[in-house]
């Protein structure tokens, strides 16, 4: 059963993008649209786009790259970990949760580390694992998304982010302890 | 918002720089990162420079893949498919996107997004999210604040719903872990939480004062005021 639905879901990531160019094409040439033009004339903007982009996600990636450089996570580990012992929250993953919404690559790399130590079929390691996989870089995707129709003024969406993020986590460890303990 | 977090950031890696340069704070393993740099100090200047030049490098790489998602975009959207879509998923759109007109191409963009995500196409969900938010700017009457449909869509996205999580399986597989998709249901329920999670805050946040539109634009030259729709 597992292989089964391992097997289609290779199959359907697989071949989405390529249905889905397929569609497009026989959907634009049964309206008899200059298909080639019209792509041209589409892709242009992506240059623009890009361009647009770069400002916001210089400006985040350098205080998300000076934050890591600096240890701040671990300073913070080091002062919180008998508060997060306390309310049951495993300390060994407060740089997990506090690096998953500023670095997609930084937290890969914590998630690697904590397997590393703790095995890859240990609680542990697969409460990270999920807490990796439930959540998305917020901070990355703020940047770019609004980067991109040069948004400033960006109301609740960061606090809608991070705590979508906390509830996932607060989720992902405890089902996992629910799972897997 | 984004601005004191922004600062935040940045002071704190200043801060937790200096205060281990200084030797009031002991880190346990943080000698390995010193001694490479030098300093903390140093490390962190390193960082600022080097983060700088792959925010450009990433975007180099986005905008080839952007210009063919864009090309395709342009191709679905004159060929009606994106319209489609929308009107397929209407019921659901309706609630979510309350402010975005019926049949409009936003609605599209964002349903291949949320889709290419769930599927975990990541090069072809950064694009697509980019053409809804384009398209969802269109109906925006105040450029340069974010819409309250823009930040549903994006509330959404950043709880980044995937069925099946690829890489993290991938981290498992290469640590030789015996059942690495073990994760897969765990993985799905936590990530279910977060995107209602983000769903319901959203929608309540919008309407609190502190975030609330403002229902008054300063008067520029080029927007009309309260009570109007945008002529353009």
């Amino acid at each position: 059963m597992r292989e089964l639905l391992q097997a289609v879901a290779t199959a359907v990531s697989s071949w989405a993008v390529p249905a889905m160019i397929g569609t497009i094409l026989v959907a634009a040439l049964v309206r008899r649209l200059p298909v080639y033009e019209e792509f041209v004339e589409g892709a242009k903007e992506g240059f623009q786009v890009g361009l647009r982009i770069i400002p916001f996600l210089v400006a985040m990636l350098v205080a998300m790259g000076m934050f890591r450089a600096s240890g701040a996570i671990d300073v913070l580990k080091t002062i919180a970990s008998p508060l997060l012992g306390a309310v049951g929250f495993p300390p060994d993953l407060l740089p997990m949760a506090i690096m998953r919404p500023l670095s997609g690559s930084g937290a890969q790399g914590l998630l690697a580390e904590i397997v590393k130590t703790f095995g890859p079929d240990s609680l542990l390691g697969r409460q990270a694992a999920t807490m990796v996989g439930c959540s998305e870089t917020t901070f990355y995707v703020l940047a770019v998304y609004f980067g991109s129709v040069a948004i400033t003024r960006t109301r609740h969406a960061v606090v809608v982010g991070l705590t979508a993020e906390l509830a996932g986590f607060i989720t992902a460890i405890w089902v996992c302890r629910m799972v897997f303990a | 918002m984004l601005n004191w977090i922004w600062i935040g950031l940045i002071l704190a890696a200043l801060l937790a720089a200096g205060v281990q340069d200084l030797g009031l704070v002991q880190l346990p393993g943080a000698d390995a990162a010193v001694a490479e740099k030098g300093s903390r100090m140093a490390a962190v200047t390193e960082a600022a420079f080097d983060s700088a030049k792959t925010a450009v490098n990433i975007v180099i790489g986005l905008i080839g893949i952007m210009a063919m998602w864009l090309g395709l975009m342009r191709l679905a959207d004159k060929a009606g498919l994106v319209q489609l879509l929308a009107r397929a998923l209407k019921p659901v759109l309706r609630r979510l996107f309350p402010d975005v007109p019926d049949g409009h191409p936003a609605l599209g963009a964002m349903v291949m997004n949320i889709a290419a995500n769930m599927l975990g196409l990541g090069n072809a969900a950064t694009p697509l999210g980019l053409k809804a938010m384009e398209e969802l700017d269109k109906l925006n009457p105040r450029k340069g604040t974010a819409t309250n449909a823009m930040c549903t869509f994006l509330a959404i996205n950043t709880a980044g719903f995937t069925l099946i999580p690829a890489t993290v399986l991938g981290i498992l597989a290469a640590a030789g872990s015996k059942t690495p998709h073990a994760i897969i249901s765990t993985t799905l329920i936590a990530s279910g939480v977060a995107t209602i999670t983000a769903i319901v805050t959203a929608k309540i946040l919008e309407r609190l004062p502190a975030f609330r539109l403002p229902p008054h634009d300063p008067p520029t030259a080029d927007e009309p005021g309260a009570g109007k729709e945008a002529t353009r």
